[in-house]
C-alpha cells in the first residue's frame, strides 16, 4: 500500500531548476528518509508535498487522492499532513497543551486525555503540558512538535531536518524516540536529512537525492551495500575506490583478489571497498601474516598485500587506520573496532572481507 | 495589493522631501544660491553646527560615562539611578527649557542652550550604551585582563571600541533631534535653522526664503541620517552567541566613590531636579492666580483624541510597509521601507511647511483641517511605528504559518490564532510610542492645527511665550505626566534591541 506517490515532480526558482522530474513511492506506515547534501532540493520536495509550494509539473497523490495535478492544487490546510520543521517552531504564545491541540477540532481541544496520550507517545511526562516552549530543552521541543503534528491523525508526517539543531548526544535519543512514536502511531513519515547515520539508522526506506534527482531508492542496507553509483557510495559512507579487472566471479586489484557479485561487469572496472571490509593482521618477518589469537584463521600461503600504518584516528568505539600499500604506495583507509587499532609505523597484511561492488570506469 | 498600499504610504512619506527638492529646483540655481549664500544663513549654519557638534560630544561623554558607572560598578541603588538617568526623556526639551528660562534669563544664548539640550538629550546615548554594556560578552574583557591589561587599558582598548556603534548611533540621534528642535531653542533665544524657518514663516509667510532654509536643514539632517544608517549597519558585532550573557563582576568604586556619586547627583539634579522644581514652583504660584480646570480638561481631551487617532492612523499606514519588508523581501519592499525611514531626517517644521504649501497648491480644501495635521503626524512618526512593527513581525516567522496551515488552519484562522497574538504586544508598543510622540509634538501642531484646535503643547507654548509662566505650568505638568510611560517603553525597546 502506498501512502504517497510522486510522479514527474519538477520545480524551478527563476532560471534554476531545483527538482528534475522526481518519482517516489512512500509505503504506508513506514519511515522514508530523503537523504542529500544541502542544496540538493530535498527541503523543496518536502514543501511541495506539504502544499506550501506548487510544483511546475507532475502529480502528487496521497493514497488514491490526487492533491496536486494538472489544474488542481489542494491547499496545505486541507491535505492533512503533519509538519515538523527545523527547531520545532512551536507557537511561542501557547503552552505545550495549546500547541498540541492547535490542529484538533474546537470541541476536542478542551479534553486533556489526547494531550496526555500524545505526550506519552513521544516520551514526555504529562507535567510539561502547562510549560511554555521557551521553558523546554531543544529535544523536548522537537518531541512536542511531533506530538502536535500527530494530534490531528495526519495521513503523512513530514520532518524537515528535525534533529539538525540538537547536540550530538541528544540527536540519537530524540531520533530514536521520534521514529518509535511514528511507528506506534502507525503514521507514514518522511524525514529530510543530510545526516547519513540518521537516515540509515532510523528509516525503513532511504531515497538518496542529488542535484534535484533521486539517485537511488532502497532499504538502508541496499543503499549502503550496493550503491547505485560511486557518488552515492561516497555520500552514504566511507569508500575506497580502486581500479580492478574482473574475470568471472573475481576481481584483481592492488588489494589482491576480491569477490564480486554474480553478473558483474567483466573487464576493467572500478570497485568499491568499504573501509570496514579491510581486515588487518600483523605481518611476520618474512612478510606473511601471523595468525593473531581470535583472528580468522588464514589459509596457508594466501598472504595478501602488505602495507605500512601511516596514521591512526582513534574514536574509542572504533578507529580509522590510514595505510600505505607496499609497492604501489597507494593510500587506503581501514576501519575497525577501537581495541584492534595497530600502532603507526607497523607493517600489516591486508585482506578484504565479503563481496565488493563493481562500477564501469568513468570515462577519461 | 499589499505592494500598492505600501507604495502609496511611501509616496506620502516622501511628500516633504519631494517638496523641498522640487521647490529648490523650480526656483532655479541662481536664485537658490542667492537665497542660501547670505550672511544670515552662514550665521544660522554656524549657530546650528556649533550647538549640534557640542551637544553630540557632551552627550556622548556624559551618556557613556553614566552608563559605565551604572552597569559596571558597585554603585549603590543602581536600579534607582537607572530610572533617574532615563527620566529626562519624559520631559520634552521645551518643558526643560521652560524650567530653566523661567528661573533665570542667564541660560539664554549658546552656553545655556548647550546646557539645556545636553541635559535633555544625553539619555539617547545613555540608553543604547547601557544596553550594549549589558550585552557585551564578558569573555572579551576577561581575556584582556588575562593578557595583562589594567582596568583602564581594558576599557580603552576592548570595551570602548565595542561600545562605539551604540555611542555613535546615540549621538547621531541626538544630532537629528537637535536639528529638529524648535521649542527649547526658541525659549532660550538661540537661533537655529528650525527657529529661523518658523520666524520667517510666521512673520512674512516668505515662501522662497523659508523653503531654502528648509533645504539646507534637510541636507544637514540627511547627512546625519546616512551616518546613522552606516553606524547601525556595523552594529551587529556587539553581541556574540545566543543565550544570556554572564555578567562581569562589578568594580569597587573605592576612592572615586564620592566624586562619582556627586557627579551623578549633579547630573540628575540639573536634568531632572531643576525643571521639576521650577515646574512645581510655577504650579504653586500659578494656582494662586488662575487654574482653568475646564480648559485644562478640554485641552487634555483633545490632545488625547489627536494622540489616539494619530497612533491608529500611523500604525495602519505602517502595517503594509512592515509586512512587505519582513515577509516579502524584494527591491521594492526595501525601497518603500527606506522611504518611510527618511522621515527621521525631516524636522516637524519642514513637514509642516511642505504640507501647507502642497495642500494650498493642489488640494486647498484640506488646508487647516485635522486630516492634514494627522497626515503630518503619520509622516513624522512612521519610523517609530516601523521599528516596533518590524520587531513584532520578526516574532511571527513564516514557518509558524506553514505549521498552522499543515495543522488545518486557513489564512484567516492562522492570522487570528497565530500571527495576531504574536505581533499584538509590538503593535501596542508601537501605537503607544506614536501616541506619546503626538501628545508632546509642538512644531508641526503649531503650524498645522486648525484654528480653535488646541493641544497641551500649543497651550503651553502660547502661555510661556507671553511670559505667563504660571499659566503655562499646568500644561507642562500634564505633558510630563502623559510622557512618563514613554520612558518605560523606550527603556524596554532599547533593552530588547540588543538581544536581537
Amino acid at each position: 500500500m502506498t501512502a504517497l506517490t510522486l510522479r514527474g515532480v519538477t520545480k524551478s526558482f527563476g532560471s534554476t531548476t531545483v527538482l528534475h522530474g522526481v518519482d517516489l513511492d512512500v509505503p504506508t506506515r513506514e519511515l522514508t528518509a530523503i537523504l542529500g547534501p544541502s542544496g540538493c532540493g530535498k527541503t523543496t520536495l518536502l514543501r511541495l508535498i506539504a502544499g506550501f509550494l506548487d510544483p511546475d509539473a507532475g502529480t502528487i497523490r496521497f493514497g488514491d487522492q490526487e492533491v496536486f495535478g494538472p489544474g488542481r492544487s489542494l491547499p496545505p490546510q486541507r491535505r492533512r499532513v503533519g509538519y515538523v520543521p527545523q527547531e520545532g517552531a512551536l507557537f511561542p504564545h501557547l503552552d505545550v497543551a495549546g500547541n498540541i491541540t492547535f490542529g484538533m477540532p474546537r470541541g476536542a481541544r478542551r479534553k486533556g486525555t489526547r494531550v496526555e496520550e500524545l505526550l506519552e507517545l513521544v516520551g514526555l511526562p504529562c507535567a510539561v503540558s502547562t510549560r511554555l516552549p521557551h521553558e523546554l530543552s531543544g529535544g523536548q521541543q522537537q518531541r512536542v512538535a511531533l506530538a502536535r503534528a500527530l494530534a490531528p491523525s495526519p495521513s503523512v508526517v513530514l520532518l524537515d531536518e528535525p534533529f539538525a539543531s540538537l547536540d550530538a548526544g541528544l540527536r540519537e535519543g530524540t531520533g530514536r524516540a521520534v521514529a518509535d512514536a511514528l511507528r506506534q502511531a502507525s503514521a507514514t513519515g518522511i524525514l529530510v536529512t543530510h545526516d547519513q547515520g540518521e537516515a540509515l539508522s532510523l528509516a525503513d526506506q532511504v531515497a538518496v537525492m542529488r542535484d534535484g534527482r533521486l539517485a537511488q531508492v532502497g532499504t538502508p542496507k541496499q543503499v549502503y551495500d550496493a550503491p547505485a553509483d560511486l557518488d552515492v557510495a561516497r555520500f552514504v559512507g566511507g569508500a575506497v575506490v580502486l581500479p580492478a579487472v574482473v574475470q568471472g566471479g573475481h576481481a584483481t586489484s592492488v588489494l589482491g583478489t576480491l569477490d564480486v557479485p554474480v553478473g558483474a561487469t567483466q573487464g576493467a572496472v572500478e570497485v568499491l571497498v568499504r573501509p570496514e571490509q579491510i581486515v588487518l593482521t600483523p605481518a611476520g618477518h618474512n612478510g606473511t601474516a601471523v595468525a593473531a589469537p581470535g583472528a580468522v584463521p588464514l589459509v596457508p600461503g594466501a598472504a595478501g598485500p602488505t602495507a605500512t600504518v601511516r596514521e591512526v584516528s582513534y574514536f574509542g568505539h572504533d578507529c580509522a587506520v590510514r595505510l600505505q600499500l607496499a609497492g604501489t604506495g597507494e593510500q587506503v583507509t581501514s576501519r575497525m573496532v577501537g581495541e584492534d587499532a595497530p600502532a603507526a609505523g607497523e607493517v600489516v597484511v591486508l585482506r578484504v572481507r565479503g563481496p565488493v561492488s563493481v562500477y564501469a570506469p568513468v570515462a577519461g | 495589493m499589499l505592494g500598492v498600499l505600501s507604495g502609496l504610504v511611501a509616496l506620502l512619506a516622501l511628500v516633504p522631501l519631494f517638496f523641498v527638492v522640487v521647490y529648490t529646483v523650480s526656483i532655479g540655481w541662481d536664485q537658490a544660491w542667492a537665497l542660501v549664500a547670505r550672511p544670515r544663513v552662514a550665521e544660522l549654519l554656524s549657530n546650528t553646527g556649533r550647538l549640534v557638534i557640542g551637544c553630540m560630544l557632551l552627550t556622548a561623554v556624559i551618556g557613556t560615562a553614566a552608563a559605565w558607572v551604572v552597569e559596571r560598578t558597585r554603585l549603590p541603588g543602581r536600579r534607582v539611578w537607572n530610572i533617574l538617568l532615563v527620566a529626562p526623556l519624559a520631559v520634552p526639551a521645551f518643558v526643560n527649557s521652560f524650567g530653566w528660562v523661567s528661573l533665570t534669563s542667564r541660560v539664554e544664548g549658546f552656553g545655556g542652550a548647550l546646557l539645556v539640550v545636553t541635559l535633555s538629550y544625553y539619555p539617547l546615548v545613555y540608553l543604547p550604551v547601557a544596553a550594549a554594556l549589558r550585552g557585551l560578552d564578558p569573555a572579551l574583557e576577561e581575556t584582556a585582563l588575562s593578557l595583562g591589561h589594567g582596568p583602564w587599558r581594558t576599557f580603552a582598548r576592548v570595551t570602548l571600541p565595542q561600545l562605539r556603534p551604540a555611542m555613535y548611533g546615540g549621538a547621531l540621534l541626538v544630532g537629528l533631534h537637535l536639528l529638529a528642535e524648535f521649542g527649547a531653542l526658541q525659549l532660550l533665544r538661540y537661533d537655529t535653522f528650525t527657529t529661523a524657518i518658523y520666524d520667517q514663516y510666521r512673520s512674512s509667510f516668505n515662501g522662497p526664503a523659508a523653503t531654502m532654509l528648509a533645504s539646507v536643514l534637510v541636507l544637514c539632517c540627511l547627512l546625519l541620517l546616512l551616518l546613522e544608517m552606516r553606524v547601525r549597519g556595523h552594529h551587529r558585532y556587539a553581541r556574540v552567541g545566543g543565550g544570556v550573557a554572564r555578567s562581569l563582576p562589578r568594580r569597587r568604586l573605592g576612592r572615586s566613590f564620592v566624586p562619582v556619586l556627586a557627579g551623578l547627583t549633579l547630573l540628575v539634579g540639573l536634568a531632572l531636579g531643576v525643571p521639576m522644581g521650577s515646574l512645581a514652583h510655577w504650579l504653586v504660584v500659578g494656582s494662586s492666580t488662575a487654574f482653568p480646570v475646564g480648559e485644562l480638561v478640554s485641552t487634555t481631551l483633545s490632545t488625547l483624541g489627536l494622540g489616539l487617532t494619530g497612533a491608529a492612523l500611523t500604525i495602519l499606514l505602517a502595517l503594509p510597509v512592515a509586512w512587505l519588508a519582513v515577509r516579502h523581501r524584494s527591491g521594492f519592499a526595501t525601497l518603500t521601507e527606506r522611504s518611510t525611514y527618511f522621515s527621521n531626517a525631516l524636522p516637524g517644521i519642514v513637514v509642516a511647511l511642505a504640507l501647507v504649501t502642497v495642500s494650498l497648491r493642489l488640494v486647498p480644501a484640506i488646508y487647516q483641517t485635522i486630516g492634514m495635521l494627522l497626515a503630518a503626524y503619520a509622516i513624522m512618526f512612521l519610523p517609530r511605528a516601523m521599528v516596533s512593527l518590524r520587531a513584532a513581525m520578526s516574532q511571527a516567522p513564516p514557518v509558524l504559518d506553514d505549521v498552522a496551515h499543515a495543522l488545518g488552519a486557513g489564512p484567516t484562522a492562522t492570522f487570528r490564532r497565530v500571527t495576531l497574538p504574536l505581533i499584538a504586544p509590538g503593535l501596542g508598543a508601537g501605537a503607544a510610542l506614536v501616541f506619546l510622540a503626538v501628545t508632546t509634538e509642538l512644531t508641526a501642531t503649531l503650524l498645522l492645527a486648525p484654528i480653535g484646535t488646541q493641544t497641551l503643547a500649543t497651550q503651553f507654548w502660547s502661555n510661556s511665550t507671553s511670559i505667563a509662566y504660571g499659566a503655562a505650568a499646568p500644561y507642562a505638568a500634564l505633558i510630563v505626566l502623559i510622557s512618563l510611560p514613554a520612558t518605560f517603553l523606550l527603556t524596554r525597546e532599547a533593552r530588547r534591541s540588543t538581544t536581537e
